[in-house]
């Protein structure tokens, strides 16, 4: 039987996908939105470290699975693996209802106006695409708002000295510091640092009809037993689906956005959970599959009208791949400074996002989720042993007794970081598999260098007996997005440089919109859920209001 | 020594289980000798036991091999690791020709440092290039080819810090021992605690 005909389709119920099927349907559009995955169930919320989005060795704990997916990635020296999900390097996102907001880490950061204005700050930079974004911090305030109020975040930026302006304060109040945040934030005072609290898209206190957070060490890379953790499966989904206009369709893979002979969108090719290949039409469409999934889908949606892929007539669809250079430093400490109390991230400096002397950019620096027990077994200083009764040792007497201040880097982009699609390479449903290539760009080693010192310090005024560096760029790094992915479909006001306009419209095509990191010019100092959110509303919404004034995009 | 003694005393109980026809029928050849794990066989896995307890000793915790590390892998190996299944019967065939050649002798029947010292050299690499000093006219260069003895060992270190410290769902940490050993209260007391088995 055929599809019937909507107004929309949405492809990815992410961050920035179930937002923005939640703000077309509210405005009244017929739309219909694909999830590869299925919805995460009571059943799933278990708390094994070797199965989760964190830790996927045994397999990632609400998908991709290893069976129907894989990867390609181009080393340095041009050498070719395939990857399972389930292995480093795939850059995994969740498939499920949901994606990543349903296990991820849950920081709801706003990124600083600078974020949005990178070359006007630090100017061209040889050797990156570095530029500003065609809209400004101020253009997509109302969107950060809307977020943190429909989504939900714990938070005080009064306490924040460098915080982007805001015209409502956080809707919930900030999460009290856990033992090493107390302790970090003292120490951070004592240095003329400007400590507050992680801002967290996590209920402090009973929120959007469900409870507070119980603090469990299992949250980042797990689903919430009790709901405590605002993703789009738990707010803004559900608005979609009770606004009666949004069909939620799982377990299905889109596999094409087809394009008529007059170069328009006449909706998507997909195969449903069967494995049986459909068609469903619409009159817009709106991608969000993430920075790695999106690029591959219009890449592989090639037509008489666009032999080279959706919006690739420049080949700029897949460039500038960004993630975020992590680097910090550990601090051992000769007390227990672990209370057991999750996430276990709670205090966060802003002190140096931006203005360092001779860097460009820089990043948040927080104290870190808790470490997991095999996840601790890799953390050694350099020439401690990895094996044996020393090791041992070390894991029972410093488990406890560790911290962790780190942060996202704001990595330079490079157009030479890529994902386009694999020529022999296929996932189950015969569809080419994504290809990361690349390098990142070689000026992340000092940035990265910078904050893993100001970590370091900052462990020891804490009073650190033994501390190291970690995540210091050292020459050339393969290019790579980890759950961070950005930056593969950019937005810009030049389509020769840009993929999309300032609205997330494909340039080439008048119907076709991204709603995901992928419109990242620069990927911020910050996690980038909340931006990816906010994208979903200001691209969510011009499609509404447009649609409501008689524009239907052709 | 006295760990060598310890491993020889849980072998002969082992072999008064499942592995009795190890030591009734020593003529058997290694393919008809019946193994009650999944993957190894019944030598294999007695040398993984010996193996994953140098990774992670007893003290006054249980080391990987109580711990049930062997049958974490194992089990895996059916699993999710599937796609190692050749690299562990290669490597483990490998790490007891070069003992044959280097000692003269399988590596369970090492001396506790020289067993710390054979592995030591597969880490740094370093195994290859020691064969084919100790006996030129050997293939030991070719046992670990690619730096096979590095990544082998790599892989078995990593896959016994999951069985000692992941879930003992999977068939290691018995007992819980390694969260019991950092501290960690386990199950759960707070928030919910389900598990599917």
């Amino acid at each position: 039987m055929k599809n019937k005909h909507v107004n929309a389709i949405v492809v990815g119920s992410g961050a920035g996908g179930g937002v923005a099927a939640k703000e077309l349907s509210v405005a009244g559009m017929s739309v219909v939105l694909f999830e590869r995955g299925g919805w995460v169930t009571l059943d799933d919320h278990d708390h094994d470290e070797l199965i989760s989005q964190r830790t996927t060795v045994l397999g990632n704990a609400y998908g991709p699975d290893d069976k129907s997916n894989r990867r390609v990635r181009i080393s340095q020296g041009g050498d070719k693996s395939i990857l399972l999900p389930s292995e480093g390097g795939y850059d995994n996102v969740a498939a499920c209802v949901g994606s990543g907001t349903v296990s991820y880490g849950a920081m709801g950061w706003r990124f600083m106006p600078e974020d949005f204005k990178m070359k006007t700050t630090y100017g061209h930079v040889e050797g990156s695409t570095l530029d500003d974004w065609p809209i400004t911090y101020d253009d997509l305030e109302p969107c950060y708002e809307k977020a943190e109020w429909e989504i939900g975040v714990a938070g005080d930026d009064s306490q924040n000295p460098f915080a982007s302006p805001r015209k409502k304060p956080q809707p919930m109040p900030p999460f009290p510091h856990n033992k090493e945040g107390r302790m970090l934030e003292a120490a951070a005072r004592r240095l003329g640092f400007h400590p507050f609290p992680i801002p967290m898209l996590r209920n402090s206190v009973p929120y959007g009809g469900r409870p507070q957070c119980y603090r469990m060490r299992t949250c980042v890379g797990f689903a919430c037993p009790v709901n405590a953790k605002c993703g789009t499966q738990n707010t803004v989904i559900p608005v979609a689906l009770n606004s009666g206009n949004c069909e939620l369709r799982t377990h299905c893979v889109v596999s094409k956005i087809n394009v008529n002979d007059q170069g328009l969108i006449t909706g998507v090719s997909y195969f449903d959970e069967s494995g049986k290949a459909q068609i469903q039409t619409a009159d817009v469409v709106v991608v969000a599959a993430s920075a790695t999934e999106t690029a591959r889908l219009l890449l592989n949606s090639k037509s008489g009208f666009f032999p080279d892929g959706i919006g690739n007539e420049n080949g700029w669809v897949g460039r500038n791949l960004q993630g975020h250079a992590y680097c910090g430093a550990w601090g051992i400490f000769n007390e227990d400074v672990y209370d057991d109390c999750g996430s276990g991230a709670t205090v966060a400096i802003s002190d140096f996002n931006h203005h360092n002397d001779n860097i460009i950019g820089g990043g948040v620096l927080c104290n870190e989720f808790i470490r997991l027990p095999y996840q601790f077994s890799t953390i050694r200083p350099s020439g401690a042993s990895r094996w044996g009764l020393e090791h041992k040792k070390f894991q029972e007497r410093n488990y406890k007794r560790v911290a962790r201040v780190c942060g996202p880097y704001q990595q330079i982009p490079s157009f030479d970081a890529r994902v386009d699609v694999d020529p022999d390479v296929k996932d189950f449903w015969g569809i080419p598999v994504a290809r990361i290539s690349g390098t990142a760009n070689i000026k992340d080693s000092k940035g990265t260098a910078f904050m893993a010192s100001k970590a370091e310090l900052w462990l020891k005024e804490a009073g650190a007996e033994q501390t190291w560096q970690t995540g210091v760029v050292t020459g050339v790094r393969a290019a790579g997005g980890g759950q961070h992915q950005a930056g593969t479909c950019r937005m810009g006001n030049d389509p020769k440089t840009s993929v999309c306009d300032k609205f997330g419209r494909v340039h080439s095509v008048p119907n076709l919109f991204v709603a995901d990191g992928s419109l990242h010019v620069t990927n911020g100092g910050f996690n980038p859920a909340l931006t990816i959110m906010a994208l979903g509303y200001w691209v969510g919404g011009y499609i509404a209001s447009e649609w409501s004034k008689g524009n239907r995009f052709k | 020594m006295e760990r060598n003694k310890l491993s020889r005393r849980h072998f002969i109980q082992m072999s008064a289980f499942g592995v009795g026809s190890l030591l009734l029928f020593p003529q058997c050849s290694p393919q008809l000798r019946k193994s009650s794990w999944r993957f190894f066989s019944v030598e294999e896995a007695f040398l993984m036991d010996t193996i994953v307890e140098q990774i992670i000793p007893t003290d006054e915790w249980m080391g990987a091999r109580d711990a049930g590390v062997t049958n974490f892998i194992d089990k895996q190996l059916v699993g999710p690791y599937v796609r190692f299944q050749e690299k562990y019967r290669n490597g483990l065939s490998a790490i007891q020709s070069s003992c044959h050649i280097l000692f003269r002798k399988p590596f369970e029947e090492l001396s506790w440092d020289e067993q710390t010292g054979f592995l030591k050299m597969m880490e740094t690499g370093k195994l290859s290039q020691t064969l084919e000093s100790r006996d030129p006219s050997q293939k030991g260069e070719k046992i670990w080819e690619n730096n096979f003895d590095r990544s082998f060992f790599n892989l078995v270190c990593d896959h016994t810090m999951q069985g000692f410290y992941g879930s003992p769902r999977h068939g290691g940490n018995k007992d819980y021992v390694s969260y019991r050993m950092i501290g960690l209260d386990y199950p759960f007391t707070i928030g919910q605690n389900r598990y599917k088995s």
